[in-house]
């Protein structure tokens, strides 16, 4: 019962960081019907940051916030230079140019840790695990999930209760509706890239001060897309809901099939296999996921 | 340019969709084949067979395969690395147990075409982005599946441990010993100008019209009478046919060894920059595409080696490869802002004031 536990509740702290990855993603795709495919190199990008501000000796607090600054920043750069020139194109070009996006946001990443080599993140919390009731959790994983819960309720306060919220809410259910009624879209696209890029800083740093700074980071992130199509791509409790799920699923799929697996001779290292999987039945069954609006069109 | 098309008149619609529109067409198609066939081999070195020849003809029929799925059918894979892993390591698999090499190359395409209609049965039930989210889970299942199943398949001394790796044997067909480049530059090259007539004969077709009317209006392509799941998928399993093909020759004629780590994310999405920089919808295009890939990286090493040195600083891979992904990810962007169709549209242009010069308006 107690290994049960661990893994239960320790996939569940991930999950946190999953279900707020996803929230970015979410939100992206609400306000354009794009997947945003750079928000596993942002997380990548926001980490780094921080760990660069902090190798120029600046104070921990302070790394941090300017790092959120440069992620806001990215943001109105991303709508002018790369949103804006593409209104009205396809589906297909805005996927392609998040990808674009992605790229090029390795790329800068690349070249910067290579002329500082830094991999290691340390904002000063401790790496020993703590003991809680029997169940071993690493502190950071805490920090990771109290941050995220309260990311949780800002956002979904801005969602429920302010004019941004319901010119985003608008612009989701009827874009040229939202758009002749005057809802500036720019604007929105500005706010969601910006939260994106603040999830991306929290789960940065987590990750980061759990794992390295290196390209890994960002396909953990990439798992956030397994949670999306699993809550349903524009929907923000099901992101929150499927984040905590496949952060528990995984951690326990792994802890119980990864013995058998290599018990029969193979490797384990189900992790990263399993929420695509899932994913992938999820699209088979039910492709507008749990708590998605089902909007299929017949042709 | 080259095929002036002063004074050609087409009268019917079969001139029109000919596969030599212009009559000189066929002299400049014979030239670039003498060229291909006789002058390459005559004047390339091992660098630049090793570096750039062959990888480009392997590469070329891959992004072909990814340009009929997403320039002419309008669907978006980001799975094709893994299609690639499938078909590769589905002909090392053959070849080991003894099946005949074009056999075992063929085989990998065929089973990539099934793996691919499998990841494809999402795009037939919903459209959008969810294609892209199937092939995506390919990208992150198929690898893990691979590695997993052949420590069982593979006799041991050919597979590392784990499962990552596999060595194929010594490559022969029937009893020639195929060592060289210059031999394995013709294989590749039979089985790019086949491909390549079959896909530019497909697009000609009906089933190639029907894609490009999906692609345009999938509703109004319904409307009008196309099975749009059936060419849809069709249009994936055509397109994982040509990365599995492309994964057979990766495998033995330029890495000479299966490795699951080299089919990752990062080849999928430059396979998808290679078809858009290339030209999305355009055969031509993807040699462009491809050739400006590879080009691009050697061209940028030079570059940034030499203002490194200017500046006195020891640049090192890292940094180039920095800079490489750097460039990749700007020219993505810039190219669907600007130019979403791409080099095939600039060389296009370029035809154009060139048409009827020089005695222009």
């Amino acid at each position: 019962m107690g290994f049960f536990l661990s893994l239960l509740i320790n996939g569940l702290l991930t999950g946190t960081l999953y279900a707020l990855v996803a929230l970015g993603l979410v939100l992206i795709y609400k306000a354009s019907s794009v997947l945003n495919f750079a928000q596993g190199v942002m997380v990548l990008l926001a980490g780094f940051l921080v760990a660069l501000f902090i190798h120029f000796s600046f104070p921990v607090w302070l790394a941090i916030l300017v790092a959120g600054l440069a992620m806001v920043g990215m943001s109105f750069a991303v709508e002018r230079f790369v949103l804006r020139p593409l209104v009205a194109q396809p589906i297909i070009s805005l996927i392609m140019v998040t990808l674009g996006l992605a790229l090029f946001i390795q790329g800068a990443q690349t070249l910067a840790s290579n002329i500082w080599p830094i991999f290691t993140l340390d904002i000063g919390i401790s790496r020993t695990p703590v003991d809680i009731g029997g169940v071993l959790i690493l502190p950071v994983n805490i920090i990771g999930a109290g941050l995220a819960v309260a990311l949780f309720a800002m956002v979904g306060y801005l969602f429920m209760y302010t004019q941004t919220g319901r010119a985003l809410r608008a612009i989701s259910d009827d874009h040229e509706a939202a758009l002749s009624v005057g809802v500036s879209i720019k604007k929105l696209w500005v706010i969601v890239w910006g939260i994106a890029g603040i999830v991306g800083l929290v789960a940065g740093l987590v990750w980061g001060s759990r794992v390295s700074v290196s390209i890994g980071i960002a396909e953990l992130a990439f798992t956030a897309f397994a949670v999306v199509i699993l809550g349903g791509l524009d929907s923000l409790v099901g992101a929150i809901i499927a984040g905590l799920f496949i952060g528990a699923a995984e951690n326990l799929v792994a802890g119980y099939v990864d013995p058998m697996l290599v018990a029969l001779g193979t490797s384990g290292g189900t992790k990263g296999f399993f929420p695509y999987l899932l994913m992938l039945i999820v699209l088979w069954i039910r492709p507008y996921g749990l708590f998605g609006r089902e909007t299929i069109e017949r042709v | 340019m080259i095929n002036r098309e002063c004074g050609v008149y087409k009268t019917t619609y079969q001139a029109d969709m000919a596969f030599f529109r212009v009559p000189l067409a066929r002299w400049t198609i014979g030239v670039v084949l003498v060229l291909v066939i006789v002058v390459i081999p005559l004047i390339a070195d091992d660098y630049w067979f090793g570096a750039i020849i062959l990888p480009f003809l392997i590469f070329s029929i891959a992004t072909i395969g990814l340009n009929l799925l997403t320039g002419y059918c309008g669907q978006i894979s980001l799975g094709h690395a893994a299609f690639i892993m499938v078909g590769g390591y589905t002909a090392t698999i053959a070849y080991i147990y003894d099946v005949p090499f074009i056999v075992s190359v063929i085989l990998g395409g065929c089973s990539a075409a099934l793996v691919g209609l499998l990841f494809g049965i999402p795009s037939a039930r919903i459209k959008g982005l969810y294609l892209a989210m199937a092939t995506l889970a390919a990208q992150f299942t198929l690898p893990w599946v691979i590695s997993r199943v052949t420590p069982f398949v593979v006799p041991t001394g050919l597979a590392v441990a784990g499962g990552d790796t596999v060595y194929p044997p010594a490559l022969y067909i029937f009893d020639w010993r195929v060592n060289t480049f210059v031999e394995k530059y013709y294989i590749a090259l039979i089985f790019l100008i086949l491909l390549t007539i079959f896909a530019m004969n497909l697009t000609r077709t009906r089933v190639g019209r029907a894609w490009i009317a999906i692609r345009d209006h999938d509703v109004a392509a319904r409307i009008l009478g196309f099975d749009i799941t059936y060419y849809k998928l069709l249009a994936f399993g055509i397109s994982s046919f040509y990365a599995g093909v492309a994964g057979g020759l990766l495998i033995f004629l330029y890495f000479g060894v299966a490795h699951v780590g080299e089919f990752g994310l990062p080849l999928s999405i430059r396979l998808l920059a290679m078809v858009l920089i290339g030209g999305l919808g355009s055969i031509l295009g993807n040699f462009f595409g491809v050739a400006f890939f590879l080009l691009l990286p050697i061209f940028l090493n030079q570059l940034v080696t030499s203002i490194g040195d200017a500046a006195g600083i020891f640049v090192s891979t890292g940094i180039t490869s920095g800079v490489e992904i750097l460039i990749f990810g700007t020219l993505v962007i810039v190219f669907l802002v600007v130019e979403p169709l791409g080099l095939a549209k600039l060389w296009g242009n370029f035809k154009d004031y060139f048409r009827l010069w020089p005695f222009s308006y």
